[in-house]
């Protein structure tokens, strides 16, 4: 609702008691939906709270789990884990984005001389979207060493990163088709007949708007891609998973993996927000030009 | 206030007033009154004031230049937008007090909007009875059935299982407006409906609100088209900047406008041999 002070304009309108009626009545709707929301918050919490503590094996599990001692032990290395969780996100999402969007590119090539590569992108689709992320890894961190071949890395972080992007690309890959074809036809129509080349076509008409279209498709890949980037650890690489599992392992405590799920956790959540956050943008935007 | 479906038997399209959720209409109430209404958005100022009565079985007509404040107000009746200030009453309830319930309200009023806003994924009959079924609890073949009759008499009867991609914009109106009667609502609420018309179309979807006219519905209508709003309406309000410039009988606002602004506005349309 709009303040009294942005409408008292030039013809010298005063709000009627009709109006200051209505605007009490709905700040007194507020302050009540706040106290309900409150109280009710705080029982759910509470319920919880006594639930957990009281069940029969909470003390066992606080300290297995929830051990402040080990928390702190733990936290500095999963932070230093975490590092090369995030410079893994970084490089791997940057190259997911680029490889996702050529397959999808390919894709939608038209002409007879593109089928093979046609081909190939569906054959690459439909492959490493099937395949579970985790054989991906295992095959790639495992068997490419195996091959014993010159100049090839056997290095862990870049071998891990490798499958990720293999199988990442060919999510964001149907993202970026879905896309693609979510922009109307009409729209090639007109570039095209403003004499723009099927590739210019594509480049500065398509694509602007498809991509517009699927940044929050993108951004829930990539929120997803962050979790994962924890799974290079069974590649041995020492990230925040497999330096929390080096400190559980050795004090059979549990607490480590617990702080870094929390800290995976905290890494999302601004992530999440700002999927939200374009998303809304968008629709907002969208119902501007859309209704009546 | 009672949400009791307003299923009254009888002809598809009411020659009656439905009996009014809200209790028995006191006689001489209007079907739709508007008092002071005002509404902006952030700075600009849409509505000013704006009084309007509107009579059972009439026809009102907005007109003004594009951006004068029809649709607004038509949203404002229709709860889509919330008045700043100001009331507005519904056969004599007012449904701009904070407490009245708007899906109550909307249950009652009719809207046909510029663009149809039929929905592309279901066929004309399921786009019609959609509204009947799940807000009126009537059973799918008693919903079919009103649909079909309505349909028949409207001249769609031939296009109830098709989608509404594979009708002409003209079909897609009709349907959309015999959408909008498919519920029996008090006010019927026509927005622009033939501005994105060829106008070879415009024709058979003002045929068919002349019809609905003369089957005793009350509407509003906001429209361009002169010539037509002379011909049907009851009451014409000249919309300029937010103000009711001015109202009348289509005589007295077309034959004889008191307005400066009201005679250019008309003119324009007279020079484009539009009125």
């Amino acid at each position: 609702m709009t303040s009294h002070k942005t409408l008292t304009d030039e013809d010298g309108y005063v709000p009627s008691a009709r109006r200051l009626a209505r605007e009490r009545h709905r700040r007194a709707r507020a302050r009540r939906a706040t106290a309900i929301a409150a109280v009710s918050t705080l029982v759910t919490a509470a319920v919880l709270f006594l639930t957990i503590t009281n069940s029969p094996g909470w003390d066992r599990t606080k300290e297995t789990f929830f051990s402040a001692h080990y928390a702190r032990v733990a936290l500095p290395q999963v932070l230093e884990g975490l590092w090369l969780n995030l410079r893994l996100l970084a490089v791997c999402g940057a190259a997911v984005l680029a490889f996702g969007l050529l397959l999808a590119v390919a894709r939608t090539l038209r002409g007879p001389v593109f089928f093979p590569v046609r081909a190939l992108a569906t054959a690459y689709a439909d492959f490493f979207r099937g395949l579970p992320l985790i054989i991906c890894l295992l095959m790639v961190v495992f068997g490419v060493p195996a091959l014993r071949l010159q100049g090839v890395t056997t290095d862990p972080v870049l071998l891990g990163g490798g499958a990720l992007v293999l199988t990442y690309s060919a999510y964001v890959a149907e993202v970026f088709r879905a896309g693609i074809e979510s922009v109307h036809p009409s729209q090639l129509a007109a570039a095209r007949s403003l004499g723009l080349t099927s590739g210019q076509a594509l480049r500065f008409v398509v694509l602007p708007q498809a991509v517009r279209r699927v940044v929050p498709p993108l951004l829930n890949d990539l929120v997803s891609l962050q979790k994962d980037t924890g799974l290079v650890s069974i590649a041995g690489a020492v990230d925040a998973v497999y330096a929390a599992q080096i400190i559980a392992s050795k004090d059979f405590n549990y607490t480590p993996y617990v702080v870094a799920g929390l800290v995976f956790v905290a890494l999302t959540i601004p992530m999440t927000r700002l999927t939200d956050w374009v998303t809304a943008r968008m629709d907002r935007r969208r119902a501007q030009g859309g209704i009546v | 206030m009672s949400l009791t479906p307003a299923a009254v038997p009888g002809d598809p399209v009411p020659t009656e007033d439905p009996a009014a959720p809200g209790g028995p209409v006191p006689p001489g109430e209007p079907v739709l009154r508007m008092e002071a209404v005002r509404k902006s958005f952030g700075t600009s100022l849409v509505l000013r004031d704006v009084d309007l009565e509107v009579a059972p079985h009439t026809v009102t007509a907005l007109i003004g230049a594009s951006g004068s404040g029809k649709s607004t107000l038509l949203r404002c009746v229709n709860l889509l937008e919330e008045v700043d200030d100001g009331a507005i009453w519904l056969d004599g309830e007012e449904i701009t007090d904070p407490r009245a319930d708007a899906d109550a309200v909307r249950r009652r009023i009719g809207v046909v909007f510029q663009a149809y806003n039929l929905f592309p994924h279901l066929t004309v009959l399921q786009n019609i009875t959609l509204a009947p079924r799940r807000v009126h609890g009537l059973s799918r073949p008693e919903a079919e059935e009103r649909a079909r009759a309505l349909l028949e008499r409207l001249g769609l009867g031939a296009k109830a299982d098709e989608y509404p991609d594979r009708l002409s914009g003209g079909q897609q109106q009709r349907a959309a407006i015999v959408r909008a009667l498919a519920v029996r609502p008090r006010l019927l609420l026509l927005d622009e409906i033939t501005a994105a018309l060829d106008p070879e179309l415009v024709g058979e979807v003002l045929g068919l609100v002349r019809e609905v006219k003369d089957e005793g519905m009350t509407m509003v209508i906001t429209t361009h088209e002169m010539v037509f709003a002379r011909e049907v309406a009851d009451q014409v309000c000249f919309l300029d900047a937010g103000v009711v410039l001015e109202r009348g009988t289509p005589e007295e606002v077309f034959g004889n406008p008191g307005q400066e602004r009201t005679r250019r506005f008309l003119r324009r349309f007279a020079e484009a041999g539009r009125l």
